[in-house]
């Protein structure tokens, strides 16, 4: 797990701000994220979490505000230093955004080939491994249409992890799957938690983020309202605005996971 | 029976034939530069904003809203008037060139608006470029759901290209006008014709079918 | 420059008769690809396979002949050979109706087999014949989802039918043609000629639109 004491933080997120078609969706946020870090983003839709997820990857640029990975800053306006920073920064979306014309495999290997310049048989091997790793090995030839909603965010995840991105950021990887799916997915999040990886994800997923997060974020109107560890956010009585909304979406989605 | 026969191998095929290698210099150009400059204003009217858009738009409009033939006419004809001067052949590919682009364009923009921005987004997560993307995302996408239009779209050409016989560039309609004329055997000749033309068009629309079938992807395009 | 205002409005009123010519022969030929369309649709998805095999010839030959190669085939010579003594406006007609029957055929055969099966099937259940079910429960269904495709024939029709003037037709093309070679004001008379296709095209397309209203039945969309 994460050692908060260390150092310094390998991404700092710091007083970004964003408007969008006149309505400020994000007021101010910062953050920091060590390595080794689980954050959870939590909070009402259009509270603001995707559109933090997508300023920290500039997929969004951001009015105001800092964003820094390793201590380094992006000049959001100079392209090439753009995509350098988002090759450190992998990205997972909630409709998975597959690339339709592409088999599984090809989904893998074509930013490896085409942005990091690696041979065509080199990027296959890679995609292979990567595609073993999220347990999909037999349906690297298949094309997205051709595999089930949990099969397309594991794709995507493993197209994500073969970049060597240094943050994960995934934008409610499950809610756009059928309820039996969910657990295939996050089976694959908590391996790569397990292993180290430095995450920031959203999710109504309350089992999970218990179990999981090393802090909470609670987001309403874009700010960060609460935040805190799992544990003191979501302990009974603790009469947090974390606790209320979990607890309502509970009764909505019944157990949760 | 045997006079036509005569006349068949030694009068009309190698008028005809002559003029099928015509037909092929006006069309092979012109489908090449048509869909090179279909994709340039099927771009701009995707995405185009403002006068460049409009421009693109309208140029598309006027071009499917008038016959071909008054538009060679023009180019033939009319352009004399104000001093540009073209070879029948050079008004001819011109012409159809700036006609099937327009149809073209109608199918590229609709490929191009048809990508959902998601997929936009993921290459850029990926990090990577605006030509990267264009290149590897958006114009494979595109083009498959492009590509059925367009190659209908080639199948008129070859028909169309039989118009720059009126403005005197003999091809196989020409070559055959004049054998008719001359012989007064127009069911015979147009007849033949009709089966090259016939020809030409089958083997296209197979061709373009087996592309077709050669890029098709389970669950694209539907 | 005054000298071009004066030809094109002396040339006005001759052309717009041509105008007449042409519109008459656009709706002629739309009607009788009407009627030889939906025969050969229903005879393409009902028929047996021998029925299916000739309408699929019919359509093979009049959507892969170009339309100057038909004109010249029937005018000159089919119709002669016939013993058909038909004028160019009427040849014209007929050759644009034929080949538009094909296309139509395509649009009907299309909307026929979009209607669920269900359709036909609850028809036979309650005792009527195929004939009857398919002239009072499929055709109606499928007529009204081909309007739009069918408004597009008009523009095709209306472009092509320029190409009549081959045949001496004296529709829009040809007396602009005429008064163009007499003044050597071509650039202006084209020009003037595209306009007027374009308005007519415009007019088309907003009268069958207005068509399509009138049949539309409620919460019937496709």
């Amino acid at each position: 797990m994460a050692n908060m004491n260390t150092k310094t933080p390998l991404m700092r997120v710091h007083g970004i701000s964003k408007e969008l078609g006149g309505r400020e969706i994000l007021r101010s946020v910062s953050l920091d994220l060590y390595e080794g870090e689980m954050k959870v983003l939590i909070g009402p839709s259009g509270g603001g979490k995707s559109t933090l997820l997508q300023c920290m990857n500039y997929l969004l640029v951001p009015d105001r505000g800092e964003i820094e990975l390793e201590g380094r800053r992006v000049d959001p306006r100079k392209a090439r230093e753009l995509c350098e920073f988002r090759q450190h920064v992998g990205m997972i979306f909630q409709d998975f955004n597959l690339f339709d014309h592409l088999t599984a495999t090809e989904n893998v290997s074509i930013a490896l080939r085409k942005v990091k310049g690696m041979s065509r048989a080199q990027a296959k091997a890679r995609a292979k491994a990567e595609l073993d790793r999220v347990g999909l090995a037999d349906k690297g030839h298949l094309y997205p249409a051709e595999l089930s909603g949990g099969q397309k965010q594991r794709v995507s995840i493993a197209r994500a992890l073969a970049m060597d991105p240094k943050v994960m950021l995934l934008d409610e990887p499950t809610s756009a799957l059928d309820p039996e799916l969910v657990s295939e997915v996050l089976t694959v999040i908590r391996g790569l938690a397990q292993n180290g990886m430095t995450m920031v994800m959203a999710t109504h997923q309350m089992g999970f983020t218990r179990s999981l997060a090393d802090e909470v974020l609670f987001m309403q109107e874009g700010r960060i309202i609460e935040q805190g560890s799992p544990k003191d956010l979501l302990a009974e009585g603790s009469g947090t605005r974390t606790l209320d909304f979990c607890s309502q979406i509970l009764d909505v989605e019944g157990a949760g996971a | 029976m045997n006079e036509e026969f005569v006349f068949l191998l030694e009068r009309l095929l190698p008028a005809l034939n002559k003029g099928v290698i015509v037909s092929l210099q006006l069309i092979v150009p012109s489908a090449i530069l048509g869909i090179f400059f279909g994709v340039v204003v099927g771009a701009c009217r995707a995405f185009g904003g403002g006068f460049l858009g409009a421009l693109a738009n309208g140029y598309a409009a006027l071009f499917r809203g008038t016959p071909l033939v008054i538009q060679l006419f023009i180019l033939y004809f009319g352009l004399p008037n104000v001093g540009i001067y073209f070879q029948p052949y050079t008004a001819a590919v011109i012409g159809f060139t700036l006609c099937s682009a327009a149809y073209h364009s109608e199918y590229i923009r609709g490929g191009l608006l048809s990508i959902k921005r998601g997929q936009v987004l993921a290459a850029q997560a990926l990090g990577f470029s605006t030509f990267t993307t264009l290149v590897w995302i958006i114009i494979p996408q595109a083009f498959r759901r492009a590509l059925p239009g367009c190659g209908n779209e080639i199948v008129y050409l070859i028909k169309y290209s039989s118009l720059a016989y009126v403005i005197t560039c003999f091809e196989l309609t020409g070559q055959a006008k004049i054998v008719a004329s001359e012989t007064f055997r127009f069911s015979e000749v147009f007849m033949v014709v009709g089966v090259y033309y016939l020809f030409l068009v089958t083997v296209a629309s197979y061709g373009l079918r087996r592309l077709e079938k050669r890029l098709e992807i389970p669950g694209f395009g539907h | 420059m005054n000298e071009t205002v004066t030809v094109l409005l002396d040339a006005l009123p001759y052309v717009l008769q041509g105008a007449a010519i042409t519109v008459t022969a656009v709706v002629g030929a739309m009607f009788l690809g009407l009627f030889i369309g939906v025969p050969l649709a229903v005879g393409q998805v009902y028929g047996h396979w021998t029925v299916r095999t000739l309408c699929g010839l019919y359509v093979w030959f009049f959507r892969g002949v170009p339309i100057l190669v038909l004109l010249f085939l029937f005018y000159f010579g089919l119709f002669n050979f016939m013993g058909l003594n038909l004028s160019a406006v009427a040849a014209a007609t007929v050759v644009l109706g034929m080949t538009s029957g094909a296309y139509q055929s395509q649009i009907f055969r299309g909307s026929i087999l979009s209607l669920s099966k269900g359709q036909l099937k609850a028809a036979r259940a309650l005792g009527m014949s195929d004939g009857l079910a398919i002239r009072s429960i499929i055709l109606p269904q499928a007529l009204r989802l081909s309007i739009p495709g069918w408004s597009n024939e008009y523009s095709i029709i209306l472009k092509d039918s320029a190409l009549a003037f081959v045949l001496g037709a004296s529709e829009i093309m040809a007396r602009t043609h005429f008064v163009a070679s007499r003044t050597y004001q071509h650039l202006p008379m084209y020009v003037s000629a595209a306009v007027l296709y374009f308005l007519l095209t415009w007019a088309g397309v907003v009268a069958l639109r207005a068509l399509e209203k009138r049949v539309r039945i409620k919460g019937y969309v496709h």
